[in-house]
């Protein structure tokens, strides 16, 4: 191979010296460059290429400051050759500015770009460039005027600019287009390195804009992006000039001359489509302006060269950011669905990213495309491989989690590149935090194999975060303690193996751990444990921040005694190191050893995570701290609409604004609370649907919030659910892998079908309530008040109630006011916790028996003392008893007990009636205290307060969850609140539906939502239809319409009256199953609850 | 915006490197490096899009690189950019050298590295795309050649007809170096 080089450079001098007749000192110029050339090929190793270099530098330096030199220029390229290769000419700059300064046109050419690829910004020599750039921007010579425009747009010294702003102004003037454009781009530089130098020509760059010269034009657009990036709200104005502009270019109104491969100026329909789509963001009017262009720019580009695509995928993008149209957006989504499925892999990589886009809005696009999603999980690319997972991660939710947790430690396993390591630890850690005790231990592993992975490579933070979550735990102390302990375990036989082969992160979280759990585990002697952290203080590769961290935990760890020898040797080793810290942690240990008093008192066990000063920092209205990978993903949000919790940008700001208008102190610092706890920031509110922009709910009805919590399956059950949301019929039996293909997708795409759309676009899925996150602090709690007014004072002493009085009967009185009240609050809740999925509408349930200081809109009714005196022992049987009057006759649910803490217990039910569903919650005082006076309303001790509410679905989902918060004052006068949850399956709101046959067929055409399934069917006996539907009907209270034939219509509505239609056919064995509704979600989620009570059979 | 333009050739050496953004002289060595790292263990059948590489600016960058014979033309961007449109851009690059070069080889890079430069100043400036349309670039090139002869500059001049005949046989391909454009090495060689 080599000699086919030195053939060819051997060919060269001779090549040369037969061209180059007129000057010899071209041959010689060119052959040294050609010798360096040839030089350099021959070299086998680095070091003979720096001695040649710096050889040839020496030569080159002795020439350049020979005066007058003939051969500047050459000198020039051959030092720009040594630089390219990453040797310093340092010696040339002056020269090269010299040769700028002093040179003909072609050596100034030379001059001018050897000092652009020399010298930046910063680099003092720039000084002496500035009296040249000024001299050639005033020439009458047209290449000069660009050669100084270019280099000035390259770089220019910052303070400078004022000296040759005037003249490069002036030049926006000038006759000659080409100079116009690249004065327009040099402004465009000021305008990013200083802009409040240019602000005063923002008027000269509209000139720019309305140039004749379609090429100026477009250099102006550079400048409008980024000021319309940054400022959106002050180029509202142009917005029709920009669409005209897009018009007349996507026309064809272009010289032919702009045309690329036929298409009319992609690069400018690119740029435009751009800034249209962030003037239509959140933007209605504007957007409306843009509609009429983009749908012309779709047609027209149908073309199949690549430049077509390119403008393709801009105008989708801009059609899923703008205020959306349902008409663009069926087309947008086919077009993405072109580019997921075409066999160019680019195309393929930019539909993977249009999906990753719009998937927030979307999520049953993603849906459509599982199969191709699947397949590009499985490619040879691996940037297609990560740009599948980073679709997946934005679809994540509480079931298909720990499948797409799987897949990225698969990827992780094989990624060599350390960039994609560092963001998918981050990734995988998030997940891993957003879904933590859903199963304790695959949140320990995966955070286990999260570290060991990412080495010490990952985002400081990933770790402290973690270490943070254990030691703050949730609300439920058995689940900390289990968490804990199994972590404990985990990390024991790590230690016990090779912890030589841990990252220095990983052994750093583990003697964390151990030195604060390892007495959860019984089994385990401290020696034990002190002598595995010895052991790691003893290996050569642990830094010394490492041993800090060990040195530490055993100080938490030793007790005396038998530890005593292990620690006093450790000490013993590390209290004349030279490193202070470890010999002060050494110290320490030393001491607190040997003082087992001063130890429990400098450390007592569980002092660790007080992290109460957060939030009272967050309360004073302190910034909430964010993670340096959280403010890269703020910074990124350009790439794709950054919905998720992380992405705390504009949106929930902007709601907390709205919320410190017109709230309480208290809310206000709620909003804050909430953007401190990384676990909850869902703060995003759905405005968008499949019938495109959802209006702004009035929230006056919202007088109640019913959460809509992800029906929790373990992974052993997952699989029967799954089925329901894979669309390929099952009908035919696929090959093997297709159908371990099929499994994989079930499992990735679960809950994507039933569940609403904002639970994915925000991954806000509630966690239920055991999993959320102790309220620190200002307690969030309060705010939950919000969801249900249960506010009434329940245990007061006496000198409250008057005032207590005072306050209900004020509220009763002025219903109004309170409608809105609660409306701002339930609002607030949307906004700063967007996990409402459903509301419940919140009405006036009976009022039996109430006292006037009750009488809100909600009744709780007091009754007398229990007959139980132990709260232990009041049982379900016991509450029965309380249910109401007009309630105990009809069938009610097992009453489930919510919550409790050492005041008050609850418990809930819910009751069918025909036309509503009421939930019905009792409330205990298991106190002692507060028995002495008793006004009425109050609960005295051991007895039952009973509210009722009606539930009504505005959203279907498979489980409709009833978050509520009691709030009660105790007689010291401080008052409390007690959150509760509360689970109903959708099939509870379901009432059979009487209509006609031909009633059934009028309104199937009219319904728009629709899903089909395939169900099984009950081979028992002659009629499997019939026995099927009669099945159905009795286990979901559906209404048989008609039977004819092997075919059966259905009827049920969703309470009030949200219809839904179902068609079954019997097909090759099964029931084909086809629903309808007017409402989005509802056939998917009935058809979920249909399989299941088929299932159950 | 365009943060570096790179060109180097199969085995890793460059032959044009352009920031549009000031890294210090070790951080510009060690990207082309990184870069072609990345570049070259790609197989011919994958996408010309990869993110990441840590240096260049981690999460909001992208290379967007195209392979023609011996070359691979690399550019750095960031997400304001489209992909698809920076791919056509190299595709331009490449169309506009071949003119100016007759079938355009590496060679001519080499020698020529200034030129290159110029031609891509034409078309790229401080990181914005200038023009896009191949025939108008030409015109610019040839505009300031055409000022450079007329000041009767006696040597190394930079007519297009001069360069025409810098042509390298090559053993086994007949008068004719390969063109850059191909897009499969036929005979790798090395330079």
């Amino acid at each position: 191979m080599s000699d086919v080089v030195e053939k060819t450079l051997t060919a060269l001098p001779s090549l040369l010296s037969l061209d180059s007749h007129p000057g010899s000192a071209k041959l010689s110029s060119t052959s040294k460059l050609g010798n360096l050339i040839r030089g350099i090929t021959e070299l086998t190793s680095k070091h003979e290429e720096e001695k040649l270099i710096q050889h040839e530098l020496l030569a080159i330096k002795e020439q350049v400051s020979s005066p007058n030199t003939t051969m500047m220029k050459e000198l020039m390229v051959r030092s720009i050759y040594c630089e390219m290769l990453g040797y310093e000419a340092s010696f040339s700059y002056i020269h090269a500015i010299k040769l700028a300064q002093q040179g003909t046109v072609l050596e100034k050419r030379v001059g001018y770009l050897a000092v652009s690829l020399f010298l930046n910004e910063s680099h003092e020599l720039l000084l002496l460039l500035v009296n040249t750039v000024l001299k050639d921007l005033q020439s009458t010579n047209l290449i000069e005027v660009c050669m100084a425009l270019t280099v000035v747009s390259q770089m220019f010294p910052k303070d400078m600019i004022p000296a040759i702003l005037p003249l490069v102004e002036e030049k926006l003037n000038h006759p000659k287009e080409i100079i116009r454009r690249k004065a327009v781009l040099a402004l465009y530089k000021f305008y990013l390195i200083a802009p409040n130098q240019v602000q005063h020509i923002h008027n000269k760059f509209r000139k720019a804009l309305c140039d004749k010269d379609p090429g100026v034009m477009t250099a102006s657009l550079h400048i409008y992006l980024q000021m319309i990036q940054e400022n959106p709200e002050a180029y509202k104005d142009l917005t029709p000039s920009f669409v005209t502009i897009l018009k007349q270019v996507v026309g064809g109104k272009l010289p032919m001359d702009f045309n690329y491969h036929t298409v009319p100026a992609p690069w400018l329909q690119i740029q435009l489509l751009r800034i249209l789509s962030l003037l239509g963001k959140n933007d209605q009017s504007t957007s409306e302006v843009m509609y009429e262009v983009l749908d012309e720019s779709l047609q027209r580009a149908e073309m199949n060269h690549n430049i077509t695509y390119a403008i393709l995928y801009e105008c989708v993008k801009c059609i899923y950011t703008i205020h959306p149209k349902s008409d663009l957006l069926e087309k947008a989504a086919k077009c993405i669905g072109n580019f997921v499925l075409s066999p160019k892999i680019n195309l393929k990589y930019l539909g993977l990213k249009a999906l990753t886009y719009v998937v927030q809005q979307d999520p049953k696009l993603a849906l459509q495309h599982q199969m191709t999603i699947i397949e590009c999980l499985d490619h040879p690319d691996l940037i297609i491989k990560r740009e599948t997972l980073e679709l997946l991660f934005r679809i994540t939710n509480g079931q298909n989690v720990t499948v797409i947790v799987e897949k990225m430690l698969e990827f992780l396993c094989i990624s060599e590149d350390d960039h994609t390591t560092i963001d998918l630890v981050g990734k995988v850690a998030e997940l891993a935090e957003k879904y933590p005790l859903k199963y304790n231990e695959w949140f320990i592993e995966t955070m286990n194999t999260v570290f060991s992975l990412g080495g010490d490579m990952m985002q400081p933070d990933i770790p402290n975060s973690f270490l943070k979550l254990l030691s703050e735990g949730f609300d439920s102390v058995e689940e900390d303690r289990k968490l804990r302990l199994f972590a404990v375990n985990s990390y024991i036989p790590l230690l016990r193996g090779e912890p030589g082969k841990l990252p220095q992160r990983f052994l750093q979280v583990i003697s964390w751990v151990l030195g604060e759990y390892s007495h959860l585990r019984e089994d385990l002697e401290p020696a034990e444990v002190l002598s595995l952290l010895a052991k790691l203080l003893d290996m050569k590769n642990s830094s010394s921040e490492t041993k800090s961290w060990v040195l530490m935990a055993m100080t938490k760890l030793c007790k005396g005694g038998a530890d005593a020898s292990v620690t006093q040797e450790v000490s013993e080793t590390y209290s004349s190191s030279l490193d202070t810290v470890l010999r002060q942690r050494a110290h320490e240990l030393q001491y607190l050893s040997q003082d087992p008093e001063l130890r429990a008192r400098v450390l007592p066990r569980g002092s660790c995570g007080n992290f109460a000063f957060v939030s009272e920092a967050l309360a004073a209205g302190a910034a909430p701290y964010k993670p340096p990978h959280q403010r890269q993903e703020e910074l990124d949000q350009s790439k794709a609409l950054s919905l998720e919790p992380y992405g705390l940008s504009l949106p929930i700001s902007m709601s907390s604004c709205s919320i410190t208008d017109r709230q309480s102190p208290t809310l206000l610092s709620m909003s804050s609370g909430l953007s401190g706890d990384t676990l909850k920031l869902d703060g995003i509110k759905r405005v968008w649907g499949r019938e495109g922009y959802l209006a702004q709910r009035e929230p006056v009805e919202e007088a109640a919030q019913v959460e809509v919590p992800s029906p929790i399956q373990s992974p052993g059950r997952q699989g029967e659910g799954d089925s329901l949301h894979s669309q390929t019929p099952t009908q035919t039996p696929t090959p093997e892998p297709e159908q371990e293909k099929q499994q994989l997708a079930s499992s990735l795409f679960v809950g994507l079908a039933s569940q609403s759309s904002v639970s994915l676009m925000g991954k806000s899925e509630p966690m239920p309530q055991r999993f959320r996150r102790k309220a620190k602090g200002q307690g969030l709690g309060s705010s939950f008040i919000a969801n249900e007014q249960i506010s009434s004072s329940l245990i007061s002493p006496p000198s409250a109630v008057d005032n207590l009085l005072c306050n209900n009967l004020l509220d009763s009185n002025n219903a109004s006011e309170l409608a809105e009240q609660t409306s701002q609050l339930s609002q607030s809740l949307t906004t700063a916790n967007g996990t409402c999925h459903a509301e419940a509408e919140l009405t006036e349930s009976d009022t039996k028996g109430c006292n006037p200081a009750l009488r809100r809109d909600n009744c709780v009714v007091a009754a007398g003392p229990g007959p139980h005196n132990d709260p232990g022992r009041l049982t379900e049987v016991c509450l029965d008893s309380y249910l109401p009057a007009e309630l105990s006759g009809l069938s009610h649910s097992e009453i489930a007990p919510l919550c409790a803490n050492q005041s008050l217990n609850l418990s809930a039910c819910h009751v069918q009636k025909e036309d509503s569903l009421i939930l019905v919650v009792f409330i205990m005082n298991s106190s002692e205290s507060a028995i002495q006076q008793i006004p009425a309303g109050e609960v005295t001790s051991y007895s039952v307060a009973v509210g009722q509410y009606s539930l009504t679905v505005k959203r279907p989902a498979v489980h409709v969850e009833v978050v509520g918060t009691v709030s009660y004052q105790l007689p010291a006068g401080t008052s409390q609140s007690l959150q509760f949850s509360y689970k109903v399956p959708l099939t509870s709101f379901i009432r059979p539906f009487v209509v006609s046959t031909e009633e059934y067929g009028t309104m199937w055409l009219s319904f728009s939502h629709d899903t089909k399934q395939n169900l099984t069917l009950i081979n028992d006996n002659q009629e499997p239809l019939t026995a099927t539907l009669n099945a159905l009907k009795k286990k979901l209270q559906l209404h048989v319409v008609e039977v004819i034939g092997m075919e059966g219509i259905v009827a049920c509505r969703l309470l009030q009256d949200l219809p839904c239609l179902m068609h079954c056919r019997v097909n090759a064995g099964w029931l084909a199953v086809w629903l309808r509704s007017p409402v989005p979600d509802l056939p998917d989620c009935l058809i979920y609850h249909c399989q299941r009570a088929l299932q159950s059979l | 915006m365009i943060k570096a333009i790179l060109i180097f050739n199969n085995h890793g050496k460059p032959r044009l490197s352009k920031f549009y953004e000031h890294y210090n002289e070790d951080t510009e060595q060690q990207i082309i490096r990184e870069t072609f790292h990345l570049v070259s263990k790609r197989d011919e059948n994958v996408c010309n899009f990869l993110e990441g590489g840590m240096l260049i600016g981690g999460s909001d960058y992208k290379l967007i690189y195209r392979h023609y014979a011996t070359l691979y033309f690399v550019f750095c961007v960031d997400s304001s950019e489209s992909e698809l449109g920076i791919l056509d851009l190299i595709q331009v690059f490449v169309e506009t050298l071949d003119k100016c070069f007759e079938n355009v080889c590496e060679l001519d890079l080499i020698f020529h590295v200034d030129k290159v430069h110029n031609i891509l100043a034409e078309m790229v400036m401080g990181g914005m795309v200038l023009e896009t349309n191949m025939n108008e670039i030409i015109t610019q090139v040839d505009a300031q050649n055409k000022m450079e002869k007329s000041e009767f500059f006696p040597f190394f001049s930079f007519s297009l007809s001069l360069y025409r005949r810098l042509s390298f046989s090559l053993p086994g391909r007949t008068g004719r170096h390969r063109p850059v454009l191909q897009e499969r090495p036929l005979v790798p060689y090395q330079l």
